[in-house]
Formats: C-alpha cells, structure tokens, sequence
C-alpha cells in the first residue's frame, strides 16, 4: 500500500510536468493548427539558461526568482522568433512543409546546444530545498505536490484567459476559421505570435519544475520528454485544455505504476508504453479523451 | 647554362631524396618500437590521451634506467578516433614504421576490427583497456584490463564473501551491452554463491527519472543496490535516490569511475559511501602509484585516471616479457616473447598482474569508496 501510494504520487507529479509541457502543444496546435516539434527543445533551452543564470548568481531566493523569470522571457521570446522566423513565412504553405519544419528548427536547437555547452550533461544547481513530509509511513516529496499544485493553477489561469478575455476570444476565433477572423478586423499574425509566446513560456514554467525534479540538462533533455509530451496531448485530445491536463497525468501514473508493478521483464517496456496509448487511442477515438468531433461543412 | 643548372636541380633533387633516408636509417635502427592506437580526438579522446601519457611515462622512466637489457624504447602512438577503419589504418602505418609490439587498441570496437591484422603479422599485442570479450581472442593477444564478464563475476563474490550481502538489488541500463552483460554473469555468480538477486530494474538511454527504479527497490528487502553502468546515468540515479531518502548501501561497476565530475561542489554528498570497482585509484597511499601521479601531474596538470594506469603498466609488462625472452636488440622473435607473457608476473600500479592461457589478466580487483567528497582505496 505504501509503495502504490508512493508510486501514485510520483506518476501524480510526472504526469503533471507532461500535462505542462502538452498544454503547449495543444495550445498552438489549437490555435495555428501546427505541430511545433520544436517544443520540448525550447524546455532544454530553458534549463540551460537556467543553469547559466543561476551558475553566476547563485540560488537564493532572490536570485531564483530572477533568474526564473529571466529564463522565462527568455523562451517567450525564443517562441516569438521562432514563430517569426520560420513557421509565418509558411503561413500559406501545406502543413507537411511547417511540420518537417518544426523538426528542423527542434535539430537546430540541439544542435546550437551542442556547440555552445558540449555533448556533456550538466548538473544544474539545486535550487528548491524542499524536503518531504511523512503521512503513516509514507514518503511524499514537497516538490512532487508543488508541481501538481503549479500545473492545476496554469491550467486554470490559462483556461479563463481563453474563455473570459478578449484576447483569448480572438484566439478562439483564429481557430475556428482565420480569413472570417481577419475580415472581423482581428489581427491575425499578432494572435498566432501571442499564441507561441504564451506556449514557450509555459514550457519555460515546465522547465523550471523539470529541472527542479531532474537537475540534469544535455542538448538531448526534453526532446523525448516533449514526444510523450505530446502523445499526452494526443490521448486527452489535442486542441482541449483540460484534456492535455487529463491526457498528461493519466499517462505519467500508467508509466510509473508499470515501472514499479510490473514483473521485471515486462517493466522494460514502460517507455514505449506512452506510444501504445497513442496508437490505441488514434484508432478508437482519433479525436482524444476530451477532443471535439469537427464536422467539415461543404 | 641551361643544362648546368638541370644538372644542378637534378643534384639537389637527388639528394633531398636520399638524405632523409640515410638520416632514416642512423636513429631508429637500434630502438624497439612500441606502437598504440587510440582515439586522441573525438568522444573518447580522454581514453586514448590518458593511455598515450601514461605510456610515455613508463618509455621514459625505462630510457633513464637503460633501457631493456641496453635498447632504448620508443612509443608511436596514432590516433584512430574510436573508429574500426581509421584503427585499421593505423596499424598499417605502425608496421611500415617498424613497430615492434602493440598496445592497443584503448577501445573495444577498433581492438576487434584490427585482431586478424596483427594475428597475421605475429607481433605481440596487449590491449590495456578494451574490455569486451572479443578484443583480445588471438593466441598473440593479451588484455591488462578485467573484461565486462569477469566484473560481474568479482562484484557478486566482493559483495556475498567480503561485504555478506544475500540480497542483490540491480539497476541496469538494457540498452547497453556493457551493463547487460556485467549483469549476466553477477547474476550467475551470486546466485550460485547462494544469494539472492531480488529485483532487476531495467532503464534506458532516455531514462531521466528514476524515481520510480527507488521505490521499486524500497518495495523490497535487498541487502545493497549494484549498479552496473556508467557514471553520467549513476549520477541521475544518485538524485533520484537521496530525494526519496534509498539508505541501501550502493556498489557500482569500473563505468562510475569519475562520477565525481558530475557531482561537484555540495552535490558530491549524493555519492557519498557509494563503493565501486576499479583498476586504480589515485589516492592509493602505495609509494609507486604515488611516484606515477607526482610524474603524471607535474607534466599534465591534473591528477592520472585508469587508463594512465592502464597504458602505463602495458609497458612494464612488455618490459618484463622482453627481459624473460632475452631480447637484447629489436629484432625480435616474437613466439618466444608470446610465450614469455604467460610466465611473467609484474607488479603494477593497476595491482600485481600474470595472464591465463587465453591472455586474460590474473589480478585482484579493488574497490574504492567515496567519502567526504573524495575516492579514497577500500581494503577488499
């Protein structure tokens, strides 16, 4: 029983730092109707800077909270250049040409990494000295319970954000269709910026937690953590808030329950457990946990 | 005039032909060659540079002292990047250069590519640091380091005999054959020992988080954790387990050898008490080891690893087959040198060392042990 509810509550705080990094993707898959799988390197991005900023200002907690923000603003506008520079000059292109180049984009970041830090992983400083707390036996880790409580508020910020403001509505309404969007007077290329600034810093957020969790960063970190990232997305249903939320934790408990339940043999198997989900979900319901069906009118 | 100065170039031109020979002939005539082939640049390149300094250590100290039996050494050392076809090269440009004896290849994967050349060639070969099985196979094919079977092997007798432990927890990483098959063959010893191996908890080359390997293992009632792989994943693991408070004791194979680079500063307490096997240990208070890492660090700036060791101790050991086969100029026969091997025994910085009948090393292993942020020697 100990061990179930410790396991529970690590697959809990997994699950989360996935549900953070799939609300991204969903978000401007969403929005601008593209994959951007570029954005588990932007995470990478941000645990470097982090590691940079706290390497030369040490982690008390003024110093984190700058350097936190720093890191920040710092993927914003990654997310902003990016957008700029490679996906809006495509705007009209077929989807398959922004897709092979969002993969272009995420080889070049690893690759800039590469050059700039090595190909060896670095240890980024601990910063959030948190402990745990013993409930009947039973070790919980304060920061596994920040995470979960960090990605509810994100997902509850960002969910009234959308619904209740006017920028969320104009966001909503790029979505839905972009020519009536424009002819409505809503600027379009501004949304879709907007909508890659907020994604990038929310994978600047799950960077923070990340690297809080895993203090360890190669020019390789996040880009397998961005796929499952995204088959979450997929599982909840890709373009839903909540279901990035759902689609995320479910599969952060699934993997850590098999990792520790399973007979030793099979347990190998855990990590490609995340793209069975997808395939399975792909063929019964294409559209995801929470995804909406989409009538396309003639 | 035209014909004196085609006279006068063709002259010159002769002679720029035929002086580096003779200069060729004058120095080199007299010398054993010891060649070696490893990666200087590259990924591995820590390997390949700390085998060629540790080796040029030991050419040197025997020059200053004679030589063997009068004849000086000399070490040409090529690089091969980690790369079998580059290795292959390498050694065709040692032979024309006259080697003598190899050591080499520093990796696995160029020794084994290389292995049919130098079986045809004839000359003798010690590897200081391939450890897979296949790199030294050939009857003139010797290996100073342990091979990854052999690791397991000493790990489960250490760990059941000196340590008495009967129950194994194992972290491994199922993408690499180097852990697989320490696990293999521990896993065979420990139980037949009469222990017990608990639980087995695979990762893989992507694993970041091993939170759920810690409570895998805290799930059961193992003794002590082994853990067979290299130190950049040793150090994720060490996170995972100090966050979720794991207060088993830790023992990790040859690959932890260096964790300490990951972990500096206040992290270095993640490794504390964690023990793991190796060839060699700096802070070894033995006077010779401590001659080494005086001579190492005063040419280099920082302290020998392994493969110093290693590279080093290959050349005393062709040191002492020589002096047992009676070589007293670098015309060689090599069946009697090979046949030499097999009767010497030499006490090195890597521990006291003869081989078997298939060239595998005879030595005892040591461990070393991490504490209060340093490696320091165990008694095993």
């Amino acid at each position: 029983m100990q061990t179930f509810i410790s396991t529970l509550i690590d697959g809990l705080s997994l699950g989360s730092l996935y549900a953070l990094v799939a609300l991204g993707y969903s978000m401007v898959y969403g929005i601008a109707k593209m994959l951007n799988f570029a954005h588990g390197d932007v995470i990478m991005v941000g645990i470097y800077v982090l590691f940079v900023a706290l390497g030369a200002m040490g982690t008390s907690p003024l110093m984190l909270t700058i350097a936190a923000l720093i890191m920040i603003v710092f993927c914003a506008l990654l997310g902003f250049t990016i957008e700029k520079l490679a996906y809006k000059p495509l705007r009209a292109a077929s989807p398959l040409s922004v897709l092979i180049t969002a993969i272009g984009v995420s080889y070049l970041l690893q690759n800039l990494a590469l050059l700039i830090f090595g190909s060896r992983q670095q240890k980024v400083p601990t910063y959030f000295h948190l402990g745990s707390i013993y409930i009947g036996g039973v070790q919980i880790e304060l920061l596994s319970l920040l995470i979960l409580a960090v990605t509810i508020v994100v997902m509850i910020l960002l969910s009234i954000f959308i619904n209740k403001t006017k920028l969320g509505s104009a966001m909503l309404a790029v979505s839905e269709d972009k020519g009536a969007a424009q002819l409505m007077g809503i600027n379009v290329n501004a949304t879709i910026s907007l909508t890659f600034v907020i994604g990038s810093a929310l994978a600047g957020v799950g960077a923070l937690l990340y690297a809080a969790k895993m203090p360890w960063v190669g020019p390789y970190t996040g880009s397998v953590f961005g796929i499952k990232a995204f088959a979450a997305a997929v599982f909840g249903g890709i373009g839903s808030i909540p279901g990035a939320m759902i689609g995320g934790v479910l599969i952060g408990i699934i993997e850590a329950m098999m990792n520790v339940f399973l007979p030793d043999v099979l347990s190998n198997a855990s990590d490609g457990f995340a793209y069975l989900v997808l395939i399975i979900m792909l063929v019964i319901k294409p559209t995801g946990l929470l995804g909406r069906k989409h009538v396309e009118k003639v | 005039m035209k014909r004196v100065l085609a006279k006068l170039i063709s002259v010159c031109l002769t002679l720029l032909m035929v002086l580096p020979m003779l200069a060729g002939c004058g120095s080199s005539s007299e010398e054993i060659i010891i060649g070696s082939i490893g990666p200087l640049t590259g990924g591995a390149a820590t390997y390949g540079n700390s085998v060629k300094n540790g080796m040029q250590i030991a050419v040197d100290e025997i020059n200053a002292a004679g030589g063997i039996n009068g004849v000086k050494l000399k070490l040409e050392f090529m690089d091969d990047e980690n790369d079998a076809s580059k290795a292959k090269t390498a050694f065709e440009n040692l032979m024309d250069k006259g080697m003598d004896v190899l050591v080499g290849c520093v990796t696995s994967v160029p020794s084994v590519a290389i292995n049919d050349l130098v079986l045809e060639e004839g000359i003798l070969q010690i590897t200081p640091s391939a450890s897979q099985k296949e790199a030294a196979q050939n009857p003139n094919s010797f290996r100073l380091c342990f091979t990854d079977p052999l690791q397991g092997t000493t790990m489960a007798e250490y760990a059941y005999n000196t340590l008495g432990y009967r129950k194994a927890a194992v972290v491994y990483n199922q993408d690499d054959s180097y852990s697989t098959g320490i696990l293999e063959t521990f896993r065979a010893r420990f139980t037949e020992l009469g222990g017990t191996v608990v639980v087995e908890a695979p990762f893989s080359n992507t694993t970041e988080d091993f939170s759920a390997h810690v409570t895998k293992i805290q799930d059961t009632d193992a003794d002590y954790v082994l853990l067979p792989f290299y130190n950049d994943m040793a150090a994720k693991f060490l996170t995972a387990a100090s966050a979720k408070s794991l207060a088993l004791p830790l023992i990790g194979s040859d690959g932890m050898d260096g964790i300490l680079n990951y972990l500096q500063g206040e992290d270095a307490k993640l490794a504390e008490g964690l023990i793991y096997l190796t060839p060699f240990i700096a802070s070894d208070p033995d006077e010779k080891v401590q001659q080494f890492v005086a001579t190492y660090t005063e040419r280099h700036g920082d302290a020998p690893d392994q493969f110093a060791a290693d590279g080093y101790d290959c050349v005393y050991v062709i040191k002492a087959a020589m002096e047992k086969a009676g070589v007293t100029s670098n015309d060689i026969d090599n069946e009697a040198l090979v046949a030499a091997m097999h009767e010497i025994t030499v006490d090195g910085l890597t521990g006291s060392v003869s081989f078997d009948e298939n060239g595998e090393p005879l030595k005892g292993a040591k461990f070393a042990k991490i504490e209060d942020g340093k490696y320091v020697a165990v008694q095993g």
